[in-house]
């Protein structure tokens, strides 16, 4: 059974229907990406699922269990994470408190502080930046602070939107071994981009979105090989 | 030179409570980016509190403070969640009007149930005064001072050094992105009325003991006032409310102290105008530029 299945899910923004009507899933150690163009419902879905928005219809399924009406932190409790798009760093605060409060809801001092030095080995420059407010970070280490934050909270299911947006480029292949490895550590990964080469290259599935609908799926690398892919989206 | 230092301690007495006050102000708007009008009220709450515990429960001062900065806790958490919460999502024109009116709720409710006429306050405390050099100083300004400082501090302490004011910090800067690591908002914000009104409380004694009367409507000029010192201090900015409530303060008594009283709040008021014109962030505010 799939870790996450979304079923039909068609959410409202305002007034505009964002999603209508997407199905997908996510088993347990995978990457799966969702590419596609501005517009095409991916922030809205990634929202969705962390409790911020919520469906006018259709489900998500956790672990076998309903969340589609429950609160973010709710969500979080329950081993979801995301990594915001735009990073969504908490400026004025230090990067350490930024890591704290990505263990908000872990009482277990210990199991924090080992976590701290995982982190810390993942991102050394976390480290050496600690007492440091987050907001003199650069863009690449803004997002490591981002994902560093995510992973805090211990999560069974990290949600990445748009990790590698505004980096140069020698952070975003950075970012991409970043999130191969926490994939290696046993960590689900759902990643959304616009830089869908890069996505499809580490992902073990993907699905096409436009216009509020999956238009495609498959293996990465079959996504990388689809002629329709390439064209709208690879540049090809 | 005595009168300059004579003044200093009148304005730093008067002033600490304005600081303990535009606290309150500022920590509110730093979270929901509401100017919560109705504070000033819970200043008066607090000195009501105080009047009825100590004439009728005869507690003393430790404890009148204390239950007072309970009850304006309470108080405020109320407010929030009657008042505000169901406006969180709408303009902020709405909840501004909303907190004018909760404040003439409490103020005209205050009166109709207890009537409006001033009453004397308790002196619990026996005034003393000390003479250095032909500068004086009661045991009141003392107490006043030393507890509105160590208030000061313990909140500092909270905001910085605790989870709960982490979350704050978090929720000011960014209510989704704490919503994502699991802050619960609707607590998160109860917790910053209840610690603002708490202060409120404590100021609404103090005041109680320095000026001896009380009434309905002493809550207006002094939360006007304070609110002004947030302003002047950068609203949102903890250390700038501590500073610019005793800006206000010497202020004040200094425009008393040349002789001008009649117009010691038009000088507040000027002094608003004139921050708003030349430093509108305030002296800690910052300039908010947006990254995207």
């Amino acid at each position: 059974m799939a870790m996450l299945s979304v079923d039909n899910l068609a959410v409202n923004y305002g007034v505009i229907t964002a999603v209508k009507g997407v199905s997908f899933e996510i088993n347990e150690g995978e990457i799966v990406s969702l590419i596609g163009a501005n517009g095409a419902g991916k922030t809205t879905i990634l929202k969705t699922i962390s409790g911020l928005l919520k469906p006018v219809s259709g489900t998500i399924t956790y672990e076998g269990k309903q969340i589609q009406k429950e609160k973010a932190p709710k969500i979080v409790a329950q081993g979801i994470s995301q990594v915001p798009e735009g990073r969504h760093i908490f400026p004025g605060l230090t990067v350490k408190e930024n890591l704290q409060m990505g263990a908000f809801l872990q009482s277990n001092h210990q199991q924090i502080s080992d976590t701290f030095g995982e982190i810390y080995k993942r991102f050394p420059i976390l480290k050496q930046r600690e007492n440091q407010d987050a907001a003199t970070l650069s863009g690449g280490e803004q997002q490591m602070l981002a994902m560093g934050r995510a992973l805090m909270s211990k999560p069974k299911l990290i949600l990445l939107d748009e990790p590698s947006m505004g980096l140069a480029p020698i952070f975003i292949n950075e970012i991409f071994d970043i999130i191969k490895a926490i994939q290696e550590q046993g960590t689900t990964v759902l990643l959304i981009e616009q830089n869908a080469k890069k996505a499809l290259s580490i992902a073990d599935r993907g699905y096409v979105l436009a216009s509020g609908e999956v238009k495609l799926t498959g293996t990465g690398q079959e996504l990388l090989a689809n002629a329709d892919v390439q064209k709208a989206y690879l540049g090809g | 030179m005595q009168t300059l230092l004579q003044q200093l301690i009148n304005g730093l007495s008067l002033g600490s409570i304005y600081a303990l006050l535009a606290l309150g102000y500022t920590m509110v708007y730093g979270i929901i980016k509401l100017i919560n009008f109705a504070h000033g009220d819970i200043y008066m709450l607090g000195a009501f509190w105080g009047y009825y515990v100590i004439n009728y429960w005869h507690f003393n001062f430790i404890f009148a403070l204390l239950s007072a900065m309970l009850v304006c806790a309470v108080s405020g958490v109320i407010i929030e969640y009657l008042a505000y919460r169901p406006l969180r999502h709408s303009p902020r024109i709405a909840a501004l009007i909303t907190a004018i009116g909760v404040s003439y709720f409490l103020e005209n409710g205050m009166s109709y149930l207890y009537g409006s006429s001033t009453r004397s306050f308790p002196q619990i405390i026996k005034q003393v005064n000390y003479h250095f050099g032909g500068v004086q100083i009661s045991n009141i300004q003392i107490l006043i001072l030393v507890t509105a400082c160590l208030l000061m501090i313990l909140l500092q302490l909270i905001i910085k050094r605790t989870k709960m004011g982490r979350a704050m910090r978090a929720v000011s800067v960014d209510p989704d992105a704490a919503e994502l690591v699991g802050i619960n908002i609707n607590r998160t914000i109860s917790f910053t009325f209840a610690l603002g009104s708490s202060m409120a409380g404590a100021a609404g004694v103090l005041i109680g003991l320095y000026y001896n009367s009380i009434d309905p409507l002493m809550g207006m000029t002094p939360g006007i006032k304070a609110f002004v010192a947030a302003v002047v201090g950068g609203i949102g900015s903890v250390p700038g409310a501590s500073l610019g409530g005793f800006l206000i303060g010497l202020l004040e008594t200094g425009v008393q102290a040349i002789g001008l009283s009649a117009y010691k709040d038009a000088a507040v008021y000027l002094v608003l105008i004139i921050i708003l014109l030349i430093l509108p962030a305030g002296i800690f505010g910052k300039n908010t530029k947006e990254k995207v």
